[in-house]
């Protein structure tokens, strides 16, 4: 390419575009990077909606259920969280123990309350690490604690830090089946085996509790949390799994059912005053969205100066943002065709605003509605032309003509059932006159040739700029990345100060060829 | 159906883009358009510079005297209507005068007063001015051409375009109307160019539509025996528009009257590219000597700077010269 010939002059102006190009790539990256919006469009990403169902028998009186809440961690994001419970009054406590708290005057009888979260799948570290929680002195009765003396000396013995602790531990219990004082105790704890090992652990002095999760399968209904040992090392902590709860035995390496910490401190999951028999129970179902909604959720809550985003203006102006962020792409085609093809149209940037018509009508039936509008038109104009009038008023009679036009085009295609023929009316009525007027002086003056040289040039352009603006790719990145409008001012810029010769060009001089 | 970009390098063929970068942005200074986008303005600067030009008729400025103009017209036996912002021969109208009610076009066309009058509110009202913005209609005298030329054009005037860069003439071509162009000098809508040799005004090379010609489609005339008289005159012309108008890279367009011999027609800011064609050879070589003068070359006086252009850039002629 032959930008410019090259002198030391022109070094400023290839600053500016390298400049304009950079930012828009930094800006680009830093949206992909910090915000995981994908680059490639179609990238889907997966959301769970995971349902709680609480039930329990309410006594008459006063009731408060209050149930731990998922929060942010390595590998999910909530998206969104909304609870149904006619009646109640229902809070979300945040904090290190997110909750939501149900409360109600009076209630009897089988109550049934919900909560919904939405949740997304991403790589996004959650960030703030759990503190450790306070280690509880505890102590056994005889014979028990002196069992559980014996263990905890074995496992020691045999470990180095406070994971490898948890494992030895664990494995004496699941395996070591025969072992006497293994078994005294499994007897005797046999329903409190996950509390027995975290009082061993603070016994040990390690930080420990017991976590709930859920393993997140789609489509399962009526599910179970699964109880975990979450053990830390200073603030750093792992999850392990508990041995006996063999169904769940490789939840943690499954990659198609991810488990998702319901609790992460220890606290109950689920807190009913004032009534009984309660339980909980979890559905949830997974579905592939393609980012966008997702993308605008996450983004909208996020306030900060980078995060300069479309996303966090209201949905109305949104779609009124997605158009005019196109339309500097509508306008860079035409810099190329116009500027390195040569192409003739009427009206510089008229074939985007066509374009952007085209994109409301759909391309076939905006072709055909455009050509019958024009074509119409000037055979308007023909006869307007020989009223002897004024240039001001003759346009604003082509202008009422063009929209009677339109107006009886979207009667008849409706009456005859053609319910496309209404999209007619999304076309610029005033740009619609403007070009009937000038194609029509255009034929008066240099003849049908040059009308259909420069008609045609405009269609050929308007039909390229509604491809390259209706299409998904062009549409994902223009809109989620702000970057991508300092590249297309780069590229304009550099389109600008092209010297070479444009491509119709070398067919115009084609005689200097031999 | 296409040639190579470098082989139009090598011939030192002129493209748009590096015309309006290299040429036009760089040589002629924005605020100096409205004096060629202005005939009228042009018209004054010429005159005032001692430039001949068509006699001026008379003017209309506003709607309101369009009903003057059968007055306006009433002694004149011919007359030129144009818009004073029009560009590329547009809305103008070249009229003889048949009777108080009737004038007759040079292709033998009734036009009535009425029409007439429509035509000019059609230029106040800015048909044909660049924007649409609201304009003046100039009446001009009509121009008799010099009867050596006679032959050469079908029913319009023959004119001839000089590229002067930096006040040196650097290519120039006559155009011939045709039958084709409708009585107009627009090498697209199929008038005939003529390449002329800057050193002599000598045909080098006829076109029409792209195609080599010999002879004038219409009348027949051999074109290699076109001889352009008082050529050092209408050079010298052309090159002292530069200094009246101030722009670096302009097109001159001109023409030979019988009366008063060379006469500025109007000037353009954006001369276009086909006159490359018409001579055969591409501009970029003469340009980037002009390129090189120094502004003491360039202050030279028009006569001296024609006599440089001259040697520079003489030319063997292409069409033989008929028996």
């Amino acid at each position: 390419m032959n930008i410019g010939p090259f002198s030391f002059t022109r070094i400023p102006f290839f600053l500016l575009v390298g400049f304009l190009l950079v930012i828009g790539i930094v800006l680009t990256l830093h949206r992909h990077w910090m915000y995981e919006v994908p680059l490639v469009y179609g990238e889907t990403q997966t959301i769970w909606s995971v349902e709680a169902k609480v039930e329990f028998n309410a006594h008459g009186g006063p009731v408060k259920v209050s149930m731990a809440r998922p929060s942010a961690q390595d590998g999910f994001t909530v998206l969104k969280e909304a609870g149904a419970s006619p009646g109640y009054g229902l809070n979300f406590m945040d904090g290190n123990e997110p909750r939501a708290e149900w409360t109600v005057r009076g209630a009897k009888g089988k109550q049934e309350l919900f909560y919904r979260a939405e949740i997304l799948v991403s790589q996004m570290q959650s960030g703030a690490d759990l503190p450790p929680p306070s280690i509880q002195p505890v102590s056994w009765p005889e014979p028990y604690a002196s069992a559980v003396n014996e263990v905890l000396a074995g496992a020691y013995a045999t470990s180095a830090d406070n994971y490898s602790l948890t494992r030895e531990l664990l494995k004496r219990f699941q395996e070591d089946e025969t072992a006497q004082h293994i078994e005294l105790l499994r007897t005797h704890y046999a329903d409190q085996l996950p509390e027995l090992w975290v009082d061993m652990l603070h016994k040990a002095r390690v930080p420990a509790s017991v976590v709930y999760g859920l393993n997140l399968q789609d489509g399962r209904r009526r599910q179970n949390l699964t109880p975990l040992l979450r053990v830390w090392n200073g603030n750093d902590s792992e999850i392990f799994e508990l041995p006996g709860e063999e169904s769940n035995a490789s939840l943690l390496l499954a990659a198609d059912a991810p488990l998702l910490l319901w609790e992460q401190r220890g606290a109950p999951v689920l807190d009913v005053t004032g009534g009984t028999d309660s339980s909980i129970r979890f559905s949830m179902l997974k579905r592939e969205e393609s980012t966008y909604a997702n993308i605008a959720e996450n983004l909208s809550s996020q306030h900060d100066f980078l995060n300069f985003s479309i996303h966090s203006l209201p949905v109305e102006e949104q779609a009124m943002f997605k158009t005019i962020l196109l339309i500097p792409i509508g306008a860079l085609i035409v810099c190329i065709l116009r500027i390195i093809i040569g192409i003739r149209t009427s009206g510089t940037f008229m074939p985007v605003l066509i374009a952007l018509a085209f994109i409301q009508t759909s391309l076939v039936t905006g072709l055909i509605g455009f050509l019958l509008v024009v074509a119409t038109g000037l055979f308007i104009r023909s006869y307007l032309s020989r009223l002897n009038l004024l240039l001001v008023a003759r346009i604003t009679a082509v202008i009422i003509t063009v929209i009677a036009i339109i107006s009886i085009f979207s009667v008849l295609s409706y009456k005859v059932g053609l319910t496309e023929g209404l999209k007619i009316t999304f076309f610029p009525m005033i740009i619609l006159s403007w070009t009937i007027e000038r194609m029509s002086i255009l034929w008066e003056e240099e003849g049908g040739r040059e009308v259909m040289v420069q008609g045609g040039g405009s269609l050929l352009t308007a039909v390229l700029a509604y491809w390259a603006m209706s299409d998904p790719w062009v549409r994902h990145l223009t809109f989620n990345f702000i970057g991508i409008q300092f590249i297309v001012l780069a590229l304009v810029l550099l389109i600008g100060s092209y010297t070479g010769y444009r491509l119709l060009e070398l067919k115009r001089f084609k005689a200097f060829g031999s | 159906m296409f040639t190579f970009p470098w082989r139009l390098e090598r011939r030192g063929i002129l493209g748009m883009n590096r015309r309006n970068i290299s040429y036009i942005s760089r040589y002629n200074p924005r605020r100096l358009y409205p004096l060629v986008d202005n005939k009228l303005k042009t018209k004054l600067l010429a005159q005032k510079a001692g430039i001949t030009t068509p006699a001026l008729i008379g003017t209309v400025q506003n709607q309101h005297d369009v009903s003057l103009l059968a007055d306006l017209l009433r002694d004149v036996p011919g007359f030129a209507i144009k818009p004073a912002k029009g560009s590329g021969g547009k809305g103008i109208l070249v009229l003889s005068r048949h009777d108080d009610e009737q004038y007759i076009k040079n292709s033998g066309a009734l036009v009535t007063l009425a029409e007439l009058q429509r035509h000019v509110s059609n230029i106040l009202s800015g048909l044909y001015s660049l924007g649409g913005s609201p304009d003046i209609a100039i009446i001009e005298e009509l121009i008799e051409f010099d009867q050596q030329l006679g032959g050469y054009s079908f029913e319009g005037v023959p004119d001839i375009r000089v590229i002067v860069c930096r006040g040196y003439p650097v290519m120039a071509m006559m155009r011939l109307s045709t039958r084709n162009s409708d009585g107009k000098a627009n090498l697209h809508q199929g008038a005939v160019g003529v390449g002329l040799d800057i050193a002599t005004g000598r045909p080098l090379k006829a076109v029409q539509n792209g195609l080599s010609v010999e002879r004038h489609p219409d009348t027949g005339r051999e074109l290699s025996e076109l001889v352009i008289p008082q050529w050092g005159q209408l050079l010298e012309l052309a090159a002292r528009c530069y200094e009246e108008s101030g722009l670096g890279y302009l097109g001159t367009d001109m023409v030979l009257d019988r009366r008063y011999g060379p006469m500025l027609l109007e000037l353009n800011a954006r001369p276009g590219l086909t006159i490359q064609v018409a001579n055969g050879c591409g501009l970029l070589p003469r340009l980037k000597i002009i390129d090189a003068l120094s502004d003491a070359d360039v202050a030279r006086p028009a006569a001296e700077r024609v006599a440089l252009s001259r040697q520079w850039f003489a030319a063997q002629p292409e069409l033989k010269t008929g028996a």
